[in-house]
């Protein structure tokens, strides 16, 4: 029931599907306006983790709670509540494909606030210009390459000036180049925003770039938490065999 | 797993989990879950459309899709129903000297029966695969977990709409699908089969009453609301990436138009009493 301070706390997560253990006691805290960076092999559950958080999943056993509140135990109105604070980029950008650039970056002002289509406009611009793609508003999902689709998803997930933003893989299938302007625009994001953010990577260079906190997904548990600098000099054999890419005896998440 | 059929079918357990009873069984639940689920969806849109904001723009454009698009198809299939209608019916009731009856009963055949069936199978093809295709897709490239996280619900934003136009609009096409079946039947008794144009008239015109024309238009407001529900089920349940979609899409044509055709013997079993 408590929040000493973190902004996030998930207490002793558990999730499967089916046979499938996907996570199995997870616990860790988020403060409030720190970039929490959760790294993992795929396919270890870590959107599963996020999606938890911001209610898309129920845990089948543990809790998340946000500034107090357990997540789990919201009705559909709590939630849509809670879920203005969030904003979210999906791995794919989950772009609507019925709608164009502007639409989808304006959809939850037109839905859910009193704001005028003039001034829709108006923070839509903004939005567009703050994520480094001006002007693109009449373009539609299928005309644009996958990092400006990332930089749409991340102008959608900002326009209701969320509180918290949740990543997921945002640098996965990007170049290194592409892959380098967002890691810039996240924390740009945070500097100029202040928000909470949590994003999860199996790329470790975007982690050590954008993290304060970095926390490394094991098998259904986080098994290590620290600074990029700690992490780096992590004593923990699997975490060390992971930030080095080193495949020799490591064993694939899933627990079995 | 390893191993050869022949040891596959000297394995108990195999033989437990593949024999002909089971599958079965196993089919039979899978259908039963899905009908509850059906029930729980249908309920979830009745309690959405009365929610506000009402998304006028999506029902106007999905009655678009479910209606005006369909239209073509529509009305070929019921003038070619009613033609052929004609033609047998013709052809039997002249073997005891009955043709005059000929309009009576295609009259009642394509209002009551052919029309609505025929309409809503085809819009079954047509809407309820392109729901299940459209929203199959945003399941898998997360575009509904996308709809959730910006606080809008899919069941009132993707399924209301399209539950209403298919409730709305299959009436209407229906309506349709009598007027030019009928003109079908005549066209074939008359100019082909040398009828006669009056008698032929009156024997529709007299025969058939008004509840025989609504009962159907009945029918298909029901089948319209069924294949919607079954179209967006379908959309919203699609596992598995794009192989996923395909399975989807063509689950829900087979399945819509299966609710089409039990749900018409229970209505014209209730119409008739
Ligand atoms: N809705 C679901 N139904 C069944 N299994 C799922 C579902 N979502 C995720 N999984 C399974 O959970 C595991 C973790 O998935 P995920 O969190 O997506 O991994 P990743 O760490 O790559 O993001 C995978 O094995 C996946 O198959
Ligand atoms: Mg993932």
């Amino acid at each position: 029931m408590s929040s000493n301070g973190a902004l996030i706390r998930i207490e002793g997560l558990h999730k499967s599907f089916g046979p499938k253990k996907v996570l199995s006691g997870l616990e860790l805290d988020i403060e409030r306006g720190e970039t929490m960076v959760v790294i993992g092999g795929s396919g270890t559950g870590k959107s599963v983790l996020l999606k938890h958080i911001i209610g898309l999943l129920k845990p089948d056993g543990g809790e998340v709670y946000v500034d107090g509140e357990a997540v789990s135990a919201l009705d559909e109105k709590g939630l849509n509540r809670l879920r203005r604070r969030f904003g979210m980029l999906f791995q794919g950008a989950a772009l609507f494909d019925s709608m164009n650039v502007e639409e989808n970056v304006g959809f939850a002002l037109t839905r859910h606030s009193m704001m005028s289509t003039a001034e829709i406009a108006e923070r839509v611009a903004g939005c567009l210009e703050m994520v480094g793609m001006p002007g693109i508003q009449k373009l539609h999902p299928s005309e644009l390459s996958g990092g400006m689709r990332k930089r749409v998803g991340l102008a959608r997930a900002i326009a209701l000036q969320p509180e918290i933003i949740l990543y997921d893989e945002p640098t996965t299938g990007l170049d290194p180049i592409m892959a380098d302007v967002i890691n810039n625009l996240i924390v740009e994001m945070q500097e100029r925003l202040k928000v909470t953010s949590i994003a999860i990577t199996h790329d470790m260079v975007s982690a050590y770039k954008i993290a304060d906190r970095i926390a490394m997904l094991y098998q259904g548990k986080i098994i290590e938490t620290g600074t990029p600098d700690e992490i780096r000099n992590t004593s923990n054999r699997v975490v060390e065999q992971f930030i080095k890419g080193d495949s020799s005896g490591y064993q694939q998440g899933d627990s079995r | 797993m390893p191993g050869g059929i022949m040891d596959k079918l000297s394995d108990p357990q195999f033989i437990l989990e593949h024999n002909i009873l089971t599958v079965l069984l196993r089919r039979g639940l899978a259908y039963s879950t899905q009908l509850g689920e059906i029930v729980m969806l249908i309920r979830k849109s009745a309690v959405a459309i009365f929610r506000r904001p009402l998304d006028l723009a999506l029902i106007v454009r999905q009655m678009e899709e479910v209606g005006y698009n369909s239209i073509p198809v529509v009305l070929i299939t019921s003038l070619f129903t009613g033609m052929v209608f004609a033609l047998n019916s013709y052809e039997g009731f002249h073997r005891f000297g009955a043709e005059s009856l000929t309009g009576t009963v295609v009259g009642l055949a394509i209002t009551r029966e052919l029309a609505p069936v025929l309409t809503s199978l085809m819009v079954a093809g047509r809407a309820a695969s392109a729901m299940a295709a459209e929203i199959g897709t945003m399941k898998v490239t997360e575009q509904i977990d996308a709809l959730h996280t910006l606080a809008t619900d899919p069941v009132k934003y993707l399924v209301v709409p399209r539950v209403l136009a298919g409730l709305v609009m299959v009436p209407i096409l229906t309506a349709a699908a009598d007027f030019v079946g009928i003109i079908g039947g005549y066209l074939v008794s008359v100019k082909l089969l040398g009828a006669n144009p009056y008698v032929y008239v009156n024997a529709t015109k007299s025969f058939i009453e008004n509840w025989d024309i609504i009962g159907g238009l009945i029918k298909a407001a029901v089948f319209g609301f069924l294949l919607g529900i079954v179209g967006c089920y379908k959309g919203l349940t699609t596992e598995g990436g794009a192989e996923g979609v395909g399975k989807s899409t063509t689950g829900a044509v087979v399945i819509a138009s299966m609710c089409v055709l039990i749900a018409d013997f229970f209505l014209t079993k209730i119409l008739l009493d």
